[in-house]
């Protein structure tokens, strides 16, 4: 019987290895972090997560109050006010579903939720179209909400764990959006080590909401009206809390790996093939796949090139980024995304990249952008062989053009 | 930089927005007949307008374009030449959804500039009521009852353009009577308007109020805090519960006063407030039940009393009070402090009595648009009249 509870409890700080989609992997996580209230309403690809959540609520494997609601933005708004009460929340949608919640998207982060979201990065319509496409989690980009861009399934496990700890906290008390590209992650299935539970209590303590909890024992009025007098004061509590992001984002990796005994190195973005790189391409999510691979035959072929992943968008390591940057002699950055009318008609992310690179110390980089893979479009060895050859003209004092499209029938 | 003049009209929000429109409208467009620039609004932050809270409009005109600039650069003139207030109980100050803490009327009048107030009082009832000023200004009645003129069905009964023949007269230098005779007839097509502004202008007056003279009260105020002392994520703590009160003669406690907001009561809201007969109450709890703002304490003996810094004389107690002059509206010039009823007739029942009988007696009517219908239709004759006999 001792050896049996032993083997019991051994079983309990072990790790188990399942072959799941990235979708179904944010599921786990919400299963090991014992969320409360759950809503849902059916949007592919983010509808993946909603029925194994509801299989898992079904199987009895997980307990939490789980709510279709009519429509995203009551959505949103459900969770809104059931972490205003206490409850861990999870929540999530995709393209035009996560833009018809926006009004409860803009209101989260002023009131301080530490609301979790998974987005299934989608095209916006129109054309309808389920592929995958970035401007549907960046749109709340300027709103307070954290942001991060997974490329795997195992890492959407622990990027939603390592969200959790972080929005928690109370220095924090942020709402983060996980964005999952749309079939590259969340409609293929991997191997996935599911952490033990005794580990994920562990790193991530319950949830407590503290001065602001909504209850009768802490009688407190949210969101009331307010005049010019006040906005700017909480404006800029949103961007201190926003500012604390940074530390708090290290210390809960560091401890993930302290706990879980798996890095992520930099938790902001990786490198690949970096060290002797002379020039770099940049960009987020499964993009990094065809990258990798693109780059281990570019070097075969003698072009030292290498591949940077951005995973946090919001907060943008913005010093770490361009110190890193400043090593090359040209960027040439991948938007799966388009920003219409921008400056040099760039996609986002190109756009963020050259505003952290202007004020860093050093020459100013060449630094060239990609449109390519919209809608879910394949991004081929030679759409990335010539933007690598682009990047090396201009890095050699080629005029290049500032934004090219990649993949286009043209 | 040329000459800037400023005038602000505060009034009663909602029933009297049409009114500061068309008057601070009507100094632009005057101005402007003798070439200079002017701008008129409301001010943004005093709507959504509740019934009776002081709002603001103002009308700013500079003696060329850079120079209104100037006053345009600011949310609100700092200083004005003129005041005007619509509505002769705002004279013991403002509290509005703009700011934070009680304004004096004369809070922005600058040295020797005019007050206009429309009312029957007396010039020393009103300067009786309005806060203290360092420095002497003039005082102008224009004699009237609180206008809803141009407030949906309510009729014209002059009192803008009576107002706009008194400035003629107080600031010739923004325009003069023959400018505004002129905008009068473009505007409204109407001689009779244009008569009632000129005979305004001819029989304008005003007294100098000097800096010993007026309520020597310090108004209550509130600093805005700092972001960082502020309370995270748009959550405000709830005011506490409340306690129960102390009886002034037996000193036993019992009874129920809510704790209120102390930098925002809102009795400057008030343009009537209510008297009661302790003698008479029947004790039903409907006026404490059915009071909007909870401004009903009760007191140990189960009587209720409504608190004067609490109360926006909205007349609802009045209303559904079953019993006969229990209950009664009274016009807010009748009084000069925020005290309790109930404190003074359990020190001085006959007396209080006594009060109360020469506080109903003597009332001079007003409306505030709901203490009973028709009210306000009665009253038009007699300030058509007042217009025509100043």
């Amino acid at each position: 019987m001792a050896q049996m509870v032993e083997t019991l409890e051994q079983h309990h700080k072990t790790d188990e290895t399942a072959l799941i989609t990235g979708s179904e992997a944010i599921a786990v996580a919400c299963k090991l972090a014992d969320v409360d209230v759950i809503t849902a309403y059916p949007i592919r690809p983010y509808d993946t997560v909603m029925q194994y959540v509801a299989k898992l609520v079904s199987y009895g494997e997980m307990d939490c109050e789980y709510i279709v609601a009519e429509g995203e933005h009551s959505q949103f708004e459900i969770v809104k006010h059931a972490s205003a009460v206490g409850a861990r929340v999870f929540v999530g949608s995709s393209g035009v579903g996560w833009m018809y919640a926006m009004e409860a998207l803009t209101v989260t982060p002023a009131l301080r939720i530490p609301m979790i979201a998974m987005v299934g990065n989608r095209a916006l319509d129109d054309p309808g179209a389920f592929g995958t496409e970035h401007n549907d989690a960046l749109a709340v980009r300027d709103l307070g909400w954290m942001l991060v861009w997974v490329d795997n399934a195992q890492e959407a496990l622990d990027t939603a764990l390592i969200a959790y700890r972080v929005a928690e906290d109370r220095r924090i008390f942020l709402p983060c959006g996980i964005s999952c590209d749309g079939a590259f992650l969340t409609h293929s299935q991997a191997l996935v080590k599911i952490p033990a539970q005794e580990k994920v209590n562990e790193f991530l303590p319950r949830y407590n909401r503290a001065d602001l909890l909504l209850h009768p024992d802490n009688p407190i009025t949210v969101a009331p009206q307010a005049n010019e007098d006040w906005v700017m004061e909480i404006r800029r509590q949103n961007y201190a809390a926003m500012e604390r992001t940074t530390a708090v984002i290290k210390e809960a990796y560091a401890d993930f790996e302290r706990i879980f005994g798996r890095s992520y190195g930099n938790p902001f973005f990786e490198e690949y093939m970096t060290e002797d790189a002379d020039i770099v391409l940049l960009g987020m999510g499964t993009l990094s796949i065809p990258m990798k691979v693109a780059v281990r035959q570019m070097r075969k072929e003698g072009k030292k090139v290498g591949f940077v992943r951005l995973r946090w968008f919001r907060p943008f390591p913005a010093e770490a980024l361009a110190k890193s940057l400043g090593r090359f002699k040209a960027v040439g950055v991948v938007d799966r995304d388009y920003s219409f009318g921008s400056p040099y008609m760039g996609g986002v992310v190109a756009n963020e990249v050259k505003t952290a690179l202007y004020s860093a110390p050093g020459p100013k980089l060449p630094v060239l952008d990609f449109i390519c893979g919209l809608g879910g479009r394949e991004v081929t060895l030679p759409d990335i062989t010539r933007m690598t050859d682009s990047v090396y003209a201009a890095a050699a004092g080629k005029t290049q053009p500032l934004t090219q499209w990649i993949g286009l029938r043209e | 930089m040329g000459r800037l003049f400023a005038v602000e009209i505060i009034y009663r929000g909602i029933f009297q927005k049409t009114l500061a429109k068309n008057i601070s409208r009507g100094i632009v467009l005057a101005a402007h007949q003798a070439g200079k620039p002017g701008i008129s609004f409301g001010r943004y932050s005093d709507s959504p307008e509740r019934n009776g809270i002081p709002a603001k409009s103002f009308a700013i005109v500079g003696s060329d374009q850079e120079t209104l600039e100037h006053g345009m650069a600011k949310y609100e003139p700092k200083e004005v030449d003129i005041t005007i207030a619509l509505d002769d109980t705002l004279c013991k100050g403002v509290e509005s959804w703009a700011w934070y803490g009680l304004q004096p009327v004369n809070k922005l009048l600058q040295q020797d500039g005019t007050l206009i107030v429309t009312s029957r009082e007396t010039p020393e009832a009103l300067i009786s009521m309005a806060h203290r000023k360092e420095y002497p200004y003039q005082l102008g009645i224009l004699k009237g009852t609180p206008s809803f003129s141009g407030l949906w069905v309510y009729k014209d009964d002059h009192s803008d353009v009576r107002i706009l023949g008194a400035i003629a007269r107080i600031l010739p230098e923004l325009f003069t009577l023959d400018a505004l005779k002129k905008i009068i007839l473009d505007e409204w097509h109407d001689s009779v308007k244009a008569a009632s502004a000129e005979r305004a202008y001819e029989r304008f007056s005003s007294t100098t109020v000097r800096p010993t003279q007026g309520n020597p009260e310090t108004p209550y105020k509130f600093d805005l805090p700092k972001w960082h002392e502020m309370g995270e994520g748009v959550a405000i703590p709830c005011i506490a519960t409340g306690k129960q009160i102390e009886d002034p003669g037996t000193h036993a406690m019992g009874g129920y006063r809510p704790d209120r907001n102390p930098t925002f009561k809102k009795f400057s809201t008030r343009t009537m407030r209510p008297v009661l007969d302790f003698d008479t109450c029947i004790k039903c709890t409907l006026c404490w039940l059915q009071c909007p703002d909870t401004c009903f304490d009760v007191t140990p003996e189960g009587l209720y009393d409504a608190n004067m810094q609490a109360c926006c004389g909205c007349g609802v107690c009045e209303a559904v009070c079953p019993v006969p002059n229990c209950v009664t509206m009274i016009n807010e010039t009748e009084f000069r402090d925020n005290s309790s009823q109930w404190e003074a007739w359990r020190k001085d029942k006959p007396g209080y009595k006594t009060w109360l009988t020469e506080k109903i007696e003597s009332r001079p009517e007003r409306s505030h648009g709901f203490r009973y219908r028709g009210q306000y239709k009665e009253q038009i004759p007699e300030m058509l009249e007042i217009a025509r006999e100043g």
